[in-house]
């Protein structure tokens, strides 16, 4: 909804100036769906626009919040506001960039997802309390199968003895990926998992749980290789030293990339019906969108699945002990 | 000087459109040899097919990702050509 009205705005705007473009940009509202904002967009029109609050800390004027409505005039153009001015979601003092600790919409979707990981996660462990010795009933059932399915498939296979350990961290991730993912395919959400800065927080915690808990062997493995040839080991070290900032690296590119790879191959298909301005085109797209909507929900399952595994895989080589001779 | 500058232009989108046409064989070719070796398997042996419809389906999500990092860096291309991104 919101994008059609985008591709009508641009129409509009366009065919105002004297400019001879006529084709909508849709490479720049693709763009602009999935990167982040400062406005979250609904549809057009009075309701539809959350205006969210900007804060912003700079040496000159210290820590200053307002709505974001003050950096646009009555017909949604950019206005500079009290000496800030916004320009393509950067927030500029004049001529200098300041500290932007906004709420913006996909920080707007992490509290969302939090809320909606807390409400339905208490929901289950109430359950468990007040069903104490009999069978599931509710939320509680939809939920446990996939808290086994983590802790038997993913989390005991690769870490271990002490799985335990890191089982709570682990079950938080695959959950808030799978719900983040999940909503994010719903209209007039925010692309939060294909945010690439939240894609680096979950791979730095993967990396500060991997190294904090690394043991002996696993250091040992990366500096000095056992079993290996000598010559063998000075190639191996500078390899293995990369290795350890590679692996949550891929785990950042590959979530991002799904993700919003997903998302452009959506708004692309919806936008071939703006392009080409047919009926038929658009029944065909429509179709293929659903088609393609039901693969993204896969995809959803599978990133968080992967996700989870990968990072259980890396700490279970961190924490392992050694099994005698041979590797 | 302004053709110059013009042609480096082009040349940049059409390797960004070469490099996303490229990508997508790689995914094709990937994806399709794991469902070719996944459904011999399944022939052989007809008692294993959801444990390795499950494994498939994983290790192609793995697969198609690595076309998707070409896809996201010839977007970036693109999009550094007429200033939407960068």
């Amino acid at each position: 909804m919101s994008f059609s009205d985008a591709i009508a705005q641009e129409q509009h705007a366009a065919s105002s100036h004297e400019s001879s473009r006529k084709e909508p940009d849709i490479t720049g509202v693709i763009i602009e769906h999935v990167m982040d904002n400062h406005v979250w967009h609904f549809f057009d029109g009075h309701y539809g626009t959350l205006y969210l609050p900007v804060i912003v800390y700079s040496k000159e004027r210290g820590l200053e919040m307002f709505s974001s409505s003050h950096f646009f005039d009555e017909h949604h153009n950019p206005v500079p506001y009290n000496g800030y001015s916004l320009e393509h979601n950067k927030i500029f003092l004049g001529e200098t960039p300041v500290w932007d600790f906004s709420i913006t919409k996909n920080v707007a979707m992490l509290f969302l997802n939090a809320g909606l990981l807390l409400a339905v996660l208490t929901a289950v462990s109430r359950g468990y309390g007040r069903n104490r010795g009999k069978a599931p009933k509710g939320v509680q059932s939809f939920i446990e199968p996939i808290v086994l399915f983590v802790k038997d498939e993913i989390v005991k296979p690769n870490i271990g003895a002490r799985y335990e350990r890191y089982l709570p961290y682990l079950l938080t991730l695959f959950f808030f990926i799978l719900f983040g993912n999940l909503l994010g395919l719903l209209p007039g959400a925010g692309n939060m998992t294909g945010n690439i800065a939240v894609t680096l927080t979950l791979a730095a915690l993967t990396f500060i749980i991997t190294n904090v808990s690394g043991n002996s062997n696993y250091w040992m493995h990366i500096f000095w290789t056992p079993g290996v040839p000598l010559p063998l080991r000075i190639i191996i070290f500078p390899v293995e030293l990369i290795g350890i900032f590679t692996k949550p690296f891929s785990l950042m590119i590959r979530l991002f990339a799904a993700i919003t790879a997903g998302h452009i191959l959506l708004l692309g298909l919806i936008s071939l019906t703006f392009m080409f301005k047919s009926y038929f085109v658009g029944v065909g797209a429509s179709v293929f969108v659903i088609v393609i909507s039901l693969i993204e929900l896969l995809v959803a399952g599978i990133q968080a699945y992967v996700f989870t595994l990968f990072t259980s895989l890396y700490i279970g080589l961190a924490v392992e002990e050694h099994h005698g001779e041979g590797h | 000087m302004l053709f110059s500058m013009l042609l480096d232009v082009s040349y940049a989108i059409m390797g960004a459109g070469i490099g996303a046409g490229l990508a997508a064989i790689g995914a094709g070719i990937g994806v399709g040899r794991i469902g070719g070796s996944a459904m011999e398997a399944m022939a052989r042996q007809p008692e294993m097919q959801p444990k390795l419809q499950g494994s498939m389906l994983i290790i192609a999500a793995l697969v198609e990702v690595a076309a998707l990092f070409a896809l996201v860096i010839c977007l970036i291309i693109s999009g550094k050509t007429n200033g939407v991104l960068g």
